[in-house]
């Protein structure tokens, strides 16, 4: 099997459903003769045309809002966002219109929608192209919200966000595209939305995260595995909807829950997944649900040492971690 | 500043050894952490801090002996979570404390502003339980506060829980009910159903260590259990002859036990595997002999040990039982005077039984009960009737190290001796 990095994945998918299927079409800011601003549809205007890689103005409302135009018409448009940051534009055309769509016809419309946002910090990317927006869409029900960690996961839920008939928005995280490195199938698989996904046996404590923060937990986890420290470690992969079933086994495993995330934590999925966990495995619980999350600043600052503790570091869920198993 | 001091670790039990400091001068406490370990005649305790504090200072040495109620440790404690400025004033006088990393809830409150566990890291946990661990606790039926606590503060975790439970089901698979170092609550839930009916005495350390020991023997060793008869009315009377005597020039009462303990000594090096252990498929077997002697107050049961017995003439063994008996009804045996025993005597017949079977001294592969000596009419050589001072022994064994043939021989051979005594001889 290839060894891909986390952005050839997202490539590979988009090219393997354009093969596909020729109702899939891409657009965006710079997605066609540049490739995009990360290179992640670099090719796909020489293979399909500008047809079906369509370069967008500055305008996200309109980027989305075609885009469900076109959804209605029978396409399958995988819309890009080019940072997250820029996504509040478009958020009444993805919030009022592409999730409602199905409710408000009574089922006589949908919207196959793919909206791909690079989000997260760790880039020196400065406030405006740093943030984790998923929180904002995670309340949104009609919405399904993929946050995947690593090639593999990126690639087969990608064509699950494209296959599936309502809108889908998807979350890359910055720092993955090229520091994540996976093996990754040449043919074509699919991996289910809303599934989660055990990256790491353990006994002592149990962490639950998505996006990069996962790798960095399970940086953490192999540091304090030499302490004694065993812990068991759950990837979301998808935030909406949430694998409840996965989540409470995963919390009942150790009864000692930490969950790790770099957005905000006031209102953010950790909440939703402590709320999930007191709600449904109360009997589980040795410890209180233990939240590790962005601090409570609007952004992530630009200067490298500040930027370095806004994140989630591997040393500080490392001690986390020991707390939590200390309990 | 509060002084911490040396507990009453039971009814009987008037001082305890300090063996070993948990807690070093100028490290942080929290309010029930154990800050030393003691030891007392009969049980291994905790010595838990009465606040947050530091502490500040030992007074007594590991080894050292101390009187309940006498001070062993100072303690500067913590008002609302912080430590107290000491030596900040002159007045102080003991020099500048030594103040920890702050150790509260303060430092464990990271920068990314997450709590949950941290606020709760330590101070006063032990005795509250999670839902995971308290539903364990509930389905099988165990008593919480008999299982030590690994996680902060002393808490016991879930996983503290299923080790325990773990250790349970190992030791013996087929458990009967409430019968495990009283942690199964089998019959304490029955008593707590018929709260007028029956009153509740929580056991006193003394107690659950007997308990525990008891349990632990009864599961680790089967017991086979055999008993021989000896006519004693040789040395009955013996004893009716010289004992005024005996009181005059030793200044204590010459009772029957002397002559047991040297019969069982004597016996002991004839049939040395009776004076053994079992140990991991070997059998340890004891060169010295050194006879446990159950000696039984109100509450307790004490188990001092006679050393090197067979060295020991009768008046030898009657003094040398004398002071362990007083000073065990009088608390005040120490640690060394209970280790050590290789076989055990118990003088069941002080309170007129006449049969027993007794359970093993943890370690050692048999046990002898000396029942009371009662007068029976007993066939005599030529069928004849006659009245006689009978006595039973009877022995516990370990059936891992011994059988009944040898075990047998050794009843025979401390018969024998105990047969042999006339009224015209001497001790």
């Amino acid at each position: 099997m290839a060894v891909k990095t986390y952005i050839e994945a997202v490539r590979d998918a988009l090219r393997e459903e354009m093969e596909r299927d020729s109702s899939v079409f891409v657009l965006g800011e710079d997605v066609g003769v540049r490739g995009g601003v990360f290179r992640a549809t670099v090719g796909l205007i020489e293979q399909f045309g500008p047809e079906r890689v369509l370069d967008a103005p500055l305008a996200e409302s309109a980027i989305v809002g075609v885009a469900i135009g076109a959804s209605l018409y029978g396409m399958r448009p995988v819309a890009e966002i080019q940072f997250a940051d820029f996504i509040l534009p478009a958020v009444n055309q993805i919030i009022s219109e592409a999730a409602k769509m199905r409710y408000r016809s009574n089922n006589d419309w949908y919207c196959p929608l793919v909206i791909r946002a690079p989000y997260g910090g760790g880039v020196h990317g400065a406030l405006y192209h740093s943030q984790s927006v998923e929180a904002l869409f995670y309340h949104v029900p009609g919405l399904k919200v993929v946050a995947p960690a690593t090639p593999y996961d990126v690639k087969g839920l990608l064509k699950s966000a494209i296959r599936d008939d309502d809108p889908v928005l998807f979350f890359e995280h910055k720092k993955c595209y090229r520091s994540i490195k996976g093996e990754v199938p040449e043919e074509d698989y699919v991996v289910p939305i809303g599934r989660a996904r055990v990256a790491r046996e353990g006994t002592d404590i149990t962490v639950i995260s998505y996006g990069m923060t996962l790798h960095t937990a399970l940086e953490a986890a192999a540091e304090v595995e030499k302490e004694g420290i065993s812990a068991h470690v759950l990837d979301l992969r998808t935030l909406r909807p949430l694998d409840e079933a996965a989540i409470l086994e995963a919390a009942d495993k150790t009864g000692k829950v930490m969950i790790i995330h770099e957005d905000n934590k006031v209102g953010g999925v950790g909440a939703e997944v402590s709320a999930l966990i007191a709600e449904k495995a109360l009997f589980s619980l040795d410890a209180p649900v233990m939240r590790l999350a962005g601090p409570e600043i609007p952004a992530m600052p630009f200067n490298r040492e500040l930027e370095k503790s806004y994140l989630v570091t591997a040393p500080r869920i490392a001690e986390a971690m020991r707390e939590l198993a200390r309990f | 500043m509060i002084e911490i001091k040396m507990p009453k670790l039971g009814e009987s039990v008037t001082e305890g050894t300090l063996s070993r400091w948990l807690k070093q001068v100028g490290e942080p406490v929290h309010r029930y952490e154990p800050i030393a370990e003691i030891i007392t005649d009969k049980v291994t305790a905790e010595l838990p801090a009465e606040a947050d504090g530091i502490l500040m200072r030992h007074l007594v040495q590991e080894g050292e002996t101390v009187a309940a109620g006498t001070p062993v440790a100072l303690m500067e404690t913590f008002t609302s979570g912080v430590p107290r400025a000491s030596g900040s004033g002159a007045g102080a006088g003991s020099g500048p404390a030594k103040v920890p990393q702050a150790a509260g809830p303060e430092s464990a409150r990271g920068r990314d502003g997450r709590s949950g566990v941290a606020g709760a890291s330590g101070s006063g946990l032990r005795g509250r339980y999670s839902p995971a661990v308290r539903k364990l606790a509930r389905e099988y039926n165990v008593r919480l506060e008999g299982i030590p606590g690994t996680g902060a503060g002393g808490r016991v975790t879930r996983r503290d829980v299923l080790a325990w439970l773990e250790g349970a089901t190992m030791q013996s698979a087929p458990r009967p009910a409430g019968a495990s170092q009283g942690i199964l609550t089998g019959e304490t839930a029955l008593a707590e159903q018929t709260p007028d009916d029956v009153e509740v005495i929580e056991a006193s350390p003394i107690r659950r260590a007997i308990a525990r020991h008891m349990v632990e023997s009864v599961h680790a060793a089967p017991h086979a259990w055999t008993m021989v008869e000896a006519d004693v009315t040789g040395l009955v009377r013996l004893r009716d002859r010289i004992k005024e005597d005996f009181r005059r020039r030793e200044g204590i009462p010459l009772t029957f036990m002397p002559f047991f303990l040297k019969a069982v000594a004597e016996s002991l090096r004839e049939f040395p595997i009776l004076n053994s252990s079992w140990a991991d498929d070997r059998i340890i077997m004891k060169k010295r002999i050194h006879l446990s002697v159950a000696v039984a107050t109100e509450d307790a049961l004490f188990v001092p040990v006679i050393r090197d017995a067979d060295r020991l003439s009768i008046t030898g063994l009657a003094h040398a039982l004398h002071d362990l008996a007083t000073r065990a009804r009088q608390g005040r045996l120490k640690t060394q005077d209970m280790e050590g025993g290789t076989f055990t005597v118990n003088n069941t017949g002080a309170f007129g039984s006449v049969l027993s079977k007794p359970i093993l001294n943890g370690g050692q592969a048999a046990i002898l009960s000396v029942e009371a000596i009662v007068k029976r009419p007993v066939v005599m050589p030529g069928d004849m009737l006659a009245i006689r001072s009978m006595v039973n022994l009877c022995l516990s064994l370990d059936h891992r190290v011994l059988d009944g043939w040898i075990s047998g021989r050794f009843l025979q051979s401390v018969k024998r001796r105990l047969e042999a005594y006339r009224e015209d001889g001497g001790i």
